[in-house]
């Protein structure tokens, strides 16, 4: 199988070229640096993505605090963690860095508020 | 009417605003923040997404990460800010501000301007069709999604590849709409190729090179647009139109520095950047006044107007301590392949940044700085997009007996 990639490790943006077979990687061209293989081989066999979304905030002086996951998940969950997260309420003031969900979906990630929200009033 | 005398005044509490007025306070003189805002931090304040910091802090930060430590630094030295506050006028270094406390006079030595920017709208670039309910700029839907809680539709088209559209096409998505294509007038996208892999390649959304909306159809809300492909000088080619149903319409194409004050200070203004002219200390025609961040040129990465506005904060500390500035005699000016330069005019005795974007995409590429004919500098990148601002540094002892630098690309 080939496909083609920009890397977006650096700003070198490299336009790679690879021709995979099941799990491994037969040839590969375009990549200045051996980062730009690991990036490719991440991207064909385990893309993970680091997700940030909103949860809705009780007695907060914004509805909502922005969160991220602490480390990059899989790709194929994202949708699954937007749900899980979808309904989840907390409490201000929260501040950046508190953990909302812990290990969310079992993925090792924990959901981390980016933003400090301070009580109503 | 309340008078109130300071060393800087610096207007505007986003990146550019919060930096600036921190190094000029750790030069060792009085700061006033003015923010017309509800908080301080600007647009940092919906750019839920990662990215920010990695130059600076080596780290890939959300957006209101990036900006608590500056506003945590901002509350530790105790800098004095106003909220809800708007500067009406800047007659020399003399502002009108109208804030919840009424008006207040501020005297001030120096000035450093750090307003940002404003997203250009329908109305910039003329898209023909209905008025409908249902057309947004991509950072007003941010706002209402990220701050307010309010989405903005169902089934959702977006004109305009910058990064900032194409962070929305990932958004709406993960929200729940259904993004039909991304739009873009232009052979290539102007976005971060991370942000075309992460926002549109990630979630199978088209994006359409060379196409441009040309009809805008529904009676209250909006209920399809349509599309076409456009020639090399941007007209619309006939026969080429698709209809989209859709009830969005999100524009994400292009922005403006917000120079209303400028110009009604008498502050010379570069018709490329839509930003101040200055000079080597980001000092603009006006002495004593400054420009940093968006409201200079509109940049791609925050870290940069961190580090532009750090050193127009430390030149409005100096000025307002009485240190004077060498004259800048030598013009910086682009040259083939360069849309802009900035500063545009140096004194050629200290080291010097320069800011610059090129006109079109390429791979490895010279840019070059000359004196006339003789190279001052050279530069090469492997890849150099017009998204993507370059920064160049010059060394002092290379500009000795130089008039004029010419930037190129090759």
């Amino acid at each position: 199988m080939k496909k083609k990639f920009v890397c977006i490790i650096c700003p070198n943006g490299c336009e790679i070229e690879v021709e995979y077979e099941g799990d491994k990687i037969v040839e590969i061209y375009g990549n200045l640096c051996d980062q730009g293989m690991e990036y490719v081989r991440g991207e064909l066999f385990s893309p993970e993505r680091g997700l940030t979304s909103l949860i809705s905030v009780r007695n907060g002086v914004l509805p909502l605090v922005s969160v991220k996951t602490s480390k990059p998940i899989p790709k194929d969950r994202i949708f699954d963690v937007m749900d899980a997260i979808a309904d989840i309420e907390v409490d201000a003031p929260i501040k950046i860095g508190d953990v909302v969900l812990k290990n969310i979906l079992k993925t090792g990630a924990d959901i981390m508020a980016t933003k400090n929200v301070d009580r109503r009033g | 009417m309340n008078e109130r005398s300071v060393d800087v005044a610096v207007i505007g509490g986003g990146p550019a605003g919060l930096s600036a007025a921190l190094s000029a306070k750790k030069n060792g003189v009085d700061v006033l923040l003015i923010e017309r805002n509800e908080s301080l931090g600007g647009i940092l304040n919906q750019c839920i997404h990662e990215g920010f910091g990695i130059e600076l802090f080596k780290e890939a930060l959300t957006g209101p990460e990036y900006m608590q430590r500056f506003i945590d630094e901002v509350e530790n030295l105790k800098i004095p800010y106003m909220l809800n506050s708007m500067v009406l006028s800047v007659n020399d270094k003399r502002l009108i501000v109208c804030s919840p406390q009424g008006f207040l006079r501020v005297k001030a030595k120096s000035v450093v301007l750090a307003m940002g920017c404003r997203e250009r709208t329908r109305g910039n670039i003329c898209v023909p069709g209905d008025r409908p309910a249902g057309i947004y700029t991509a950072g007003c839907a941010q706002n209402l999604i990220n701050l307010r809680n309010y989405m903005v539709g169902r089934k959702v088209v977006i004109l305009g590849s910058g990064d900032i559209g194409l962070i929305m096409a990932r958004r709406l998505t993960l929200e729940g709409a259904s993004v039909l294509a991304v739009i873009e007038i232009l052979p290539y996208s102007s976005g971060l190729s991370r942000n075309i892999v992460q926002c549109l390649e990630d979630y199978n959304i088209p994006l359409y090179l060379s196409h441009t909306v040309v009809d805008i159809k529904g009676e209250r809300r909006v209920e399809s647009i349509t599309i076409a492909q456009v020639d090399e000088q941007w007209n619309p080619i006939p026969g080429t139109e698709k209809r989209m149903e859709c009830d969005t319409l999100l524009l994400s194409v292009g922005l403006i520095p917000e120079n209303e004050l400028s110009r009604q200070a008498g502050i010379e203004l570069h018709p490329v950047t839509a930003g101040a002219v200055v000079d080597e200390y980001l000092q603009t025609s006006v002495p004593g006044i400054f420009a940093s961040g968006n409201v200079l040129h509109v940049h791609d990465v925050v870290d940069w107007v961190t580090l532009e506005s750090e050193l127009a904060g430390k030149s409005a500390a100096e000025y307002a301590k009485g240190v004077s500035f060498p004259e800048s005699k030598i013009s910086v000016i682009p040259g083939d392949g360069v849309r802009y330069v900035l500063p545009q005019r140096i004194s050629g005795e200290k080291d010097v940044t320069l800011s610059l974007r090129v006109f079109c995409p390429g791979r490895d590429k010279k840019i070059i700085v000359k004196d006339g004919g003789k190279v001052v500098k050279k530069i090469l990148k492997t890849r150099a997009v017009p998204s993507e601002m370059i920064r160049l540094s010059l060394k002092s002892k290379d500009l000795g007996g130089i008039k004029e630098l010419r930037v190129e690309v090759e």
